[in-house]
């Protein structure tokens, strides 16, 4: 059993976003924290004091755990923002801001 | 004059959440003359209660990972038909940073559109309802700012919202009423349960409190989950705590421990368990910013309301968990006197409360059991004691355990806002919801009230426009 | 509980940790008293500003002059754990007559003393990569400089050694038959001593007349806006010259004008809004609104950066913009140490010094005369 059997979800077509340059499958309607679940990651974020690893903690928006740049736009939730055909997700560092 | 007419001239309700409270809510006003705005973040109304896997992904049998499917379907079918009769507004994904006015100037509700976040939206509105719900509180221990170690409520919103699970070995654990469907949820999705562990023993007070007897179908509901728990082989330890999470770079295992009864680890008690999710939760904690921006005064955590759900702000009513942790039910409840008081009161009138006491009563009964499941559920009287002094208390800003000590012992801090001003604890992008009880707890001092005055960050471009609208009226 | 002291500082912030660090280290017995933590007050609302360029010749210049010198050397002993930053402030003027304006002030400023260098309007994106296009040019000010306030007033108060006594409210200043003061009543006991020092901020006035004297402090709200935290990009204090106008006005009206500085912790702070209505704490969207439109029109790339948080504090302001420093001639014994509206935090440490300095008999290094007490008399206000 998985959630989607459990569910008897007949998505749309699935299609392919990048992260940190590999390319995954996902599907419309998930989150960017969900595809990337999916996909077996759970990590796309590193502190900015201790470079530490983190993901989807509270999952509805609250924490800011699960922050990542996507399509060149840093700090967006993961958990909230819908991921697109084509997104570039790239893991977010620091304040995820250049220089 | 005409219905529309009238309609057209009726006092406008601005409802903010799309949860239990605020559907409730909504409706109720509705029915009784207002017009409404119904505004909420989610692309979908419902809430966290009520979350729909996301239309994308086509699910036929979204019951099976739902609750109260019946009552869901009522308000979804009310809400249809009040937007298409045109007296209901519901705004998808606005997310409400502030909420300004005063009743006789109007209110205006600032918004920023999801889900990026940085386009203005500003609601008028004659009065204000606040529904914004509740968040999941956690205490901290070594190892639980892992990737892996997740809220408990996240993990249901990601396998409910999403249809995903964060890996395949699961633990469930910390306090609360909430993780009962949270580990059958995770099982039935096809997750390997290794345990439940629950810090409270729910069975002693089950059987000591009249209020939680008073709710039969609340105890029937608690145990459907444990023996959907038997069924899926999910072991579960009463009186046990996660004391540490372990791994390197993502989380592989947990270690936990026997509470004595003074809630102190047991010695000799500890135990590893392998897995790559820990799913914790310690309760719930209500959304209170807009109401503080407003200047509405809380009791203790929650936004202080009077019989009819409202605030001491004129022309601003609260219901649901904003109001107290009392779950969907109470919401419901509160959601629907809410609605009703604020119809009637904006048509100038004095309102009858026998014309909801049926809600009354089951507010009345709802509160007594949240009381009661509240002091069932508290968390292990010496938690702190886990947290070492390299633990990270304030996820955002990585303050330690250590640090915030330090802070009480040497530098003078007695209270949250010393020690965050010394050790910018609840200073980074969650502005403290996450550590805030954590904080409290190692300096040994209350929580008191966060004063945020964005519910959300805001674009400084967005701010350096906000509320001119306002201000031409 | 009665203890003895040789002083009692009324006030846990920057001020009173301050006094209490030169009375400490000039032979003194202090003991520290707040109603509530330390740094509770409009320290812990501040952005922890070190000003000279704000200032103008005359007595608060010096004792900022001074202040920063001992800045300076407590930075060396106290590290980084007060956040101490030497970055410099520059402040710039939109057209040509704000610029001949500014460089006047400078040029009077840097006859009594100050570092002040004009910078060109092409010159300006060098010392401020993300400023924005179009303004006429600035002064450079070297000497201004940023501590953490908090951590400043915690680490002080440490420093100096002084016993700290918090969650203790003064209910009244005790005076023989004499007049003179003999220490404080306080709700958890009285505590005896010769020599009572009122740092108590915005709240100063109150404690004045728990003493039987006036000292009319009142409040002037200031809104922070705090972003998210950012690589730096701001550089120095930077703010528009109708800045000190602000500072220097009267009126009770709003006022704004954008002051922007980063931080070591990586946010940047934008300030500063004046508004006299008491000790109102709700928020504000007409003064927000005005720190966020004046900060992005200095900084447009902040335009997209996004406010976390924001604060409000009380800055203390005597009716002649200047602090009352000094023993008081109505209650011998009585010294103050308050009233420095928004420069508090830069202030203290040359507060300290002079009130250790009265203390301890000595004769101050700066002339008391225009902060002394009673300047304003009986008369209300």
């Amino acid at each position: 059993m998985n959630p989607l059997e459990l569910a008897d979800a007949r998505p749309g077509p699935a299609f392919t976003v990048t992260f940190d340059g590999r390319e995954l499958v996902a599907l419309p309607g998930q989150t960017v924290a969900a595809a990337l679940w999916a996909a077996g990651v759970t990590s796309w974020r590193t502190t900015r004091g201790e470079g530490r690893p983190r993901g989807v903690f509270c999952g509805i928006g609250v924490c800011f755990d699960c922050l990542v740049t996507v399509n060149g736009r840093p700090n967006q939730r993961a958990c909230l923002v819908p991921v697109e055909p084509g997104d570039a997700i790239r893991t977010q560092e620091g304040t995820g801001h250049d220089d | 004059m005409t219905d529309t007419s009238r309609r057209e001239r009726s006092p406008r309700l601005a409802v903010i959440g799309a949860g239990p409270a605020g559907l409730a809510a909504a409706l109720a006003a509705a029915r009784h003359g207002l017009r409404v705005t119904l505004i909420d973040a989610a692309p979908e109304a419902g809430g966290q209660f009520y979350r729909q896997p996301a239309a994308g992904l086509g699910a036929r049998r979204p019951q099976a990972l739902h609750h109260r499917r019946r009552s869901w379907e009522r308000l979804r079918a009310g809400l249809d038909r009040q937007i298409t009769a045109g007296l209901v507004t519901h705004l998808r994904d606005h997310h409400v940073w502030c909420v300004t006015g005063a009743q006789r100037s109007g209110f205006t509700v600032h918004a920023l559109l999801g889900p990026e976040q940085e386009q203005p939206v500003e609601v008028r509105a004659d009065a204000v309802l606040l529904a914004t719900g509740g968040y999941e509180k956690v205490l901290p221990f070594p190892g639980w700012t892992l990737p892996g170690v997740v809220t408990a409520g996240g993990a249901q919103a990601m396998l409910k919202g999403g249809l995903v699970l964060p890996g395949r070995t699961a633990v469930v654990a910390g306090t609360g009423p909430l993780l009962l469907p949270v580990a059958t949820g995770l099982a039935a999705a096809g997750a390997r349960v290794a345990a439940l562990v629950e810090s409270a023993d729910p069975r002693a007070v089950v059987r000591r409190s009249p209020a939680l007897a008073a709710q039969p179908h609340k105890l029937a509901e608690g145990a459907r989950y444990a023996a959907r728990l038997l069924r899926h082989g999910v072991r579960t330890l009463v009186h046990h705590a996660v004391v540490e999470a372990h791994g390197d770079q993502r989380l592989e295992a947990v270690t936990v421990a026997a509470l004595d009864a003074t809630g102190r680890v047991g010695p000799g008690t500890r135990r590893r368990i392998g897995c790559d999710t820990l799913a914790v939760g310690h309760g719930m904690l209500p959304h209170t910013d807009l109401a503080e921006a407003l200047g509405c005064r809380l009791d203790g955590a929650a936004v202080h309301v009077d019989d009819e759900q409202r605030t001491d702000v004129p022309g601003v009513w609260a219901a649901g968990e904003a109001t107290g942790i009392g779950g969907a039910e109470l919401a419901l409840a509160e959601g629907h006197i809410a609605g009703r008081s604020a119809a009637v009161r904006l048509s100038g009138r004095e309102p009858d409360p026998r014309g909801w006491a049926g809600a009354a009563r089951i507010r009345a009964g709802l509160r007594r059991f949240a009381a009661a499941m509240d002091d069932a559920y508290a968390p292990p009287a010496h938690w702190a004691e886990q947290v070492t002094d390299d633990t990270v208390v304030c996820r955002c800003e990585e303050v330690t355990g250590g640090t915030v000590r330090r802070a009480v012992t040497e530098l003078g801090a007695g209270d949250v806002r010393t020690v965050k001003l010394l050790t910018r604890a609840g200073m980074g992008w969650c502005q403290g919801r996450m550590c805030g009880p954590a904080v409290a707890g190692l300096a040994g001092c209350p929580e008191t009230a966060a004063r945020r005055p964005f519910a959300r960050p805001v674009p400084l471009g967005v701010l350096a426009r906000a509320g001119t609208t306002e201000d031409e009226q | 509980m009665r203890l003895t002291c040789d002083a009692v500082v009324i006030g846990a912030g920057m001020v009173g940790a301050a006094c209490a660090l030169y009375a400490s280290r000039a032979g003194l017995d202090v003991i520290v008293v707040d109603r509530g933590p330390v740094a509770g007050g409009t320290t812990g609302a501040g952005e922890g500003n070190l000003l000279v360029s704000d200032k103008e010749p005359g007595p608060e210049l010096e004792l900022a002059l001074l202040s920063g010198r001992l800045w300076a050397g407590l930075a060396g002993e106290l590290g980084d754990r007060i956040e101490y930053e030497p970055k410099g402030g520059l402040v710039v003027a939109a057209g040509p007559e704000g610029l001949a304006a500014l460089e006047r002030f400078a040029a009077g400023q840097r006859a009594a003393g100050v570092l002040a260098e004009d910078v060109a309007a092409d010159r300006l994106r060098d010392l401020e990569p993300y400023l924005a296009p179009g303004l006429a040019g600035g002064v450079r000010y070297p000497q201004d400089a940023q501590v953490m306030p908090a951590l400043a007033a915690a680490h002080l108060l440490r420093a100096g050694g002084a016993r700290l006594s918090t969650g203790r409210t003064v209910t009244e200043v005790l005076r023989d038959a004499g007049g003179a003061v003999r220490g404080v009543r306080t709700d958890r006991g009285d505590i005896h001593a010769p020599a009572v020092v009122n740092a108590a901020g915005t709240w100063g006035g109150e404690v004045a007349a728990r003493a039987g004297v006036r000292l009319p402090v009142l409040p002037r709200r200031g809104f922070v806006l705090v972003t998210e935290p950012l690589p730096r990009r701001v550089r120095h204090k930077v703010y528009a010259a109708d800045y000190v106008a602000d500072v220097a006005s009267d009126s009770a009206a709003l006022q704004t004008s954008p002051v922007v500085e980063g931080t070591a912790a990586g946010p940047v702070l934008i300030g500063a809004s004046r508004e006299r209505v008491g000790f109102d704490r709700s928020f504000s969207l007409p003064a927000v609104r005005a720190l966020a439109a004046g900060a992005t029109r200095l900084f447009p790339f902040l335009s997209g950066v996004r406010a976390m948080r924001g604060y409000v504090g009380f800055r203390p302001y005597l009716p002649d913009h200047l602090p009352a420093i000094g023993p008081d001639p109505r209650a011998p014994g009585l010294f103050h140490a308050c009233g420095h509206e928004g420069a508090g935090i830069g202030l203290a440490t040359g507060t300290g010094r002079l009130i250790a300095q009265v203390l301890s008999g000595r004769t101050p290094e700066l002339d008391l005369t225009p902060f002394r007490p009673e300047r304003f008399g009986e008369e209300a206000l």
